[in-house]
């Protein structure tokens, strides 16, 4: 018996006339996820993509599990591909549901012709088949409202696909869709979690870390690395920037008022941000900030670091949500447990005990027009490091 | 240049330990279970490991039981003795400033309905003996105390838990987490009155993967972990010989204990002498701590800041307890020591390794830290 992946589009199919962009992105971010994996054909019909192995060694599982981790999915099935008769049909179809159908307690089936030359229509296969079933698993009953399991038959041009319930995909819109983001991330919680909502959303990534050797250490920077792993799983390759950025914070330190340091220096980040971002083909910045959650991210704070930004939008995909939901997220995406990991990081190494929580633009300009801004930017984003990160 | 100063954490393994491992991986590689000649000579090895244990703690080799290290054997120790004694009573003794592997296993013993009793430790990281009197009865089942503190090298008086267990007439197992003393000090758990002694490779310039415990004969303990009958059942599995070989031989290279201590107490006075003339530098080991260990805090700049300051020079040191992994200091606090003291914590760990020059790198990259970088918080 020949088995496939049938993945449905989801949002995709909402699209109008470019719709075959979305799925000609999407196609090309599964062959490139699935590449080392031998032969595969992708087929691409009516909102449902199936993903047919051309050889025997493809490794099904493996498969299957990169797919969940694919934006742009709805929802994922496995199904048996076989000949479009009643005759194999039916036995195929109560073998490859046997582990579904024997824990389960009711099943309805529901079938698709889009082969019209199928001699049976579509409730003619439902009653057939169900009767079978039926006789096969005599503990089962027919629940066609909110059935255990949904037994699908689809008969399409070339093969009948038979498979159960489906799975939920990764959801969102193929990476790469909607361009190119930069994410500034620091090695908290919360930017790891921005980055995946905005890829999800069909973003492609690039990162961007500031690092203050000898105050941060190695460890900060490998953290983001694997963080950035984390959400690559899900978003493909991200290029990452590390920011030398200890001259910029001891300036700082050494000629602003202590209380506006974290506020100047998130200015700074943005400077060097919007630098690189667009260097790089960026369309926009991401950041992890949530209003309300530190002195820093207070409506009148994150007003005083957007104002330095030009051109690009700057994405808070953060910005409504509680720390709890977006731990929970952070649970999700696997990226939580790194993000505790007590190191120092740019933003927490100097810190003020009393940072200004309602900082004034004007205020804030004067106090940093002491500092030599153009050039210390220049020189930060002059000599930054550069790290390919891939999610395998 | 580079100078390994964090030897708490772990130490370099010896040329002895290295090559007997060697030998272990590439000829001796039997399973000291099997019956067949391969088998015979992995024994034999094994046995010769134990022997240099043992002699090293003045015990029978029967007595030593390897483990997988120091954390594995406090487990077994701490469980394997509550267990077996719990008919007896339910009080556990110990100390607040023991190595996590046995504050946590009290703390689980806790949660099961052990009363637990942490003696405080006074400004110099060592406990009060009448306290320890004190809160002897005869429910007491356990007490289980560390000889050297792995933070800031203060020795604890391990003697007189016999005593306060004599005296108040308990049938009180004595454990002792030994791991910062072995190969420094020469220990005998018999003259200690100690029933259980902890003792770990790669402390002594051995291998990671391996530790032993010594179980006093007569000793009754509940095992922890179940299968095959090696290391009579204490700790079943199949030895990691290698491990164990290099400790061994690691622990017959041990040099003479009064010219090592000698030489490292020098090492020690000349180095405190020298960070003493750094302004800011505030030594937090007691006078009379054991000379490998010293604690000091440098105002103004937190320890993971100076970490990675001195790591970018070549120089390892560490904030406290390498197995903490920069959470707050669980002994510095118990000491009374002030947050601002605690979060500008190092600790300095010497080896017979280390040399003078080595000490005078680091004198001079805490001065330049000093010199260079900003005041933190």
């Amino acid at each position: 018996m020949k088995e496939i992946i049938l993945l449905k589009n989801g949002e995709l199919a909402l699209k109008g006339l470019n719709r075959h962009t979305f799925e000609n992105q999407l196609i090309k971010n599964m062959k490139f996820r699935l590449h080392d994996l031998g032969k595969i054909r992708y087929v691409s019909s009516q909102s449902t993509i199936s993903v047919e192995p051309a050889d025997e060694n493809v490794d099904l599982d493996e498969a299957f599990r990169r797919i969940t981790k694919i934006f742009g999915i709805a929802g994922i099935s496995r199904c048996a591909a076989v000949e479009k008769d009643m005759e194999v049909i039916i036995p195929a179809a109560c073998e490859y549901l046997k582990d579904d159908l024997m824990f389960a307690k009711t099943f309805k089936v529901e079938a698709k012709r889009s082969d019209k030359k199928f001699p049976l229509k579509s409730p003619d296969i439902c009653m057939a088949l169900g009767e079978k079933i039926l006789d096969a698993y005599p503990h089962l009953t027919v629940d066609v409202h909110n059935p255990d399991v949904k037994v699908s038959v689809e008969i399409r041009d070339n093969y009948a696909f038979i498979h159960g319930n489906q799975i939920k995909g990764a959801g969102g819109m193929p990476v790469g869709s909607a361009g190119q983001a930069a994410i500034l991330i620091s090695g908290g919680i919360d930017s790891p979690v921005a980055a995946w909502m905005m890829s999800k959303r069909g973003l492609s990534l690039c990162g961007i870390h500031f690092a203050s050797p000898p105050y941060t250490s190695q460890r900060a920077e490998m953290k983001v690395c694997s963080l950035l792993k984390q959400v690559a799983k899900y978003s493909g390759e991200i290029s990452l920037h590390i920011v030398p950025f200890t001259r910029i914070q001891e300036e700082i330190k050494d000629n602003c008022p202590e209380e506006l340091f974290t506020i100047i220096m998130r200015r700074f980040m943005m400077r060097c941000s919007e630098i690189i971002a667009k260097k790089n083909g960026c369309g926009a910045l991401i950041t992890g900030e949530s209003v309300g959650q530190v002195a820093s991210q207070t409506m009148q704070a994150i007003g005083c670091t957007e104002a330095v930004v030009e051109e690009l939008p700057v994405f808070r995909p953060l910005i409504g949500m509680d720390k709890d939901e977006v731990i929970e997220r952070a649970r999700y995406i696997g990226t939580f447990e790194t993000s505790i990991l007590p190191y120092e990081d740019c933003c927490t190494v100097f810190t003020p005990k009393h940072p200004r929580t309602r900082p004034q633009l004007k205020y804030v300009e004067e106090a940093e027009s002491v500092l030599d801004i153009d050039s210390l930017v220049e020189e930060a984003v002059n000599n930054i490091k550069f790290i390919r990160i891939t999610g395998d | 240049m580079e100078a390994y100063l964090d030897n708490s954490a772990t130490t370099q393994p010896c040329k002895e330990a290295v090559e007997k491992m060697n030998y272990a991986l590439r000829t001796c590689w039997g399973n000291p279970s099997s019956l067949h000649f391969k088998g015979i000579a992995a024994s034999e090895l094994l046995e010769e490991a134990r022997n240099n244990i043992a002699k090293k703690l003045s015990c029978e080799s029967d007595e030593i039981f390897f483990t997988s290290g120091g954390t594995e054997s406090n487990n077994i120790a701490v469980f394997g003795a509550a267990y077996a004694q719990r008919r007896r009573g339910s009080r556990i003794i110990t100390t607040s400033i023991e190595h996590s592997s046995v504050e946590e296993s009290v703390k689980a013993l806790e949660n099961q309905g052990y009363d637990v009793v942490r003696l405080r430790v006074n400004e110099r990281g060592v406990i009060d003996e009448r306290q320890l009197y004190a809160a002897t009865n005869p429910s007491v089942v356990l007490i289980s105390m560390m000889y050297v503190n792995n933070e800031v090298g203060s020795i604890q008086p391990v003697e007189f838990a016999k005593r306060a267990v004599v005296h108040s007439g308990a049938n009180a197992l004595i454990h002792c987490d030994a791991v910062q003393a072995f190969g420094k000090v020469q220990l005998k758990p018999y003259n200690m009155g100690v029933d259980l002694m902890t003792v770990s490779s790669h402390k002594i310039h051995g291998p990671k993967g391996a530790g032993a415990l010594f179980v006093k004969k007569g000793t009754k303990l509940v095992q922890h972990s179940f299968g095959g009958l090696q290391e009579n059942k204490i700790r079943p599995g199949t030895e990691p010989l290698p491990a164990i070989a290099g400790f061994g031989a690691a622990a017959a290279a041990i040099p003479d204990y009064s010219e090592s201590l000698k030489y490292v107490t020098d090492l020690r006075n000349y180095m405190v002498a020298k960070l003493r003339t750094i302004e800011g530098v505030r030594i937090n080991s007691p006078e009379n701590a054991l000379p490998y260990i010293t604690n000091i805090s440098v105002e103004g700049i937190p320890s993971e800041v100076m970490l990675n300051y001195l790591s970018g020079l070549g120089i390892c040191v560490s904030s406290g307890s390498a197995c903490s992994k920069g959470h707050k200091s669980r002994v510095l606090k118990a000491m009374n020591l002030s947050d601002d003291v605690i979060n500008t914590a190092l600790r300095i760990s010497l080896s017979v390794f280390t040399t003078k020059e080595e000490i005078d790198y680091l004198i001079g990259g805490i001065a330049s830290a000093r010199k260079t970088m900003r005041r933190l918080k």
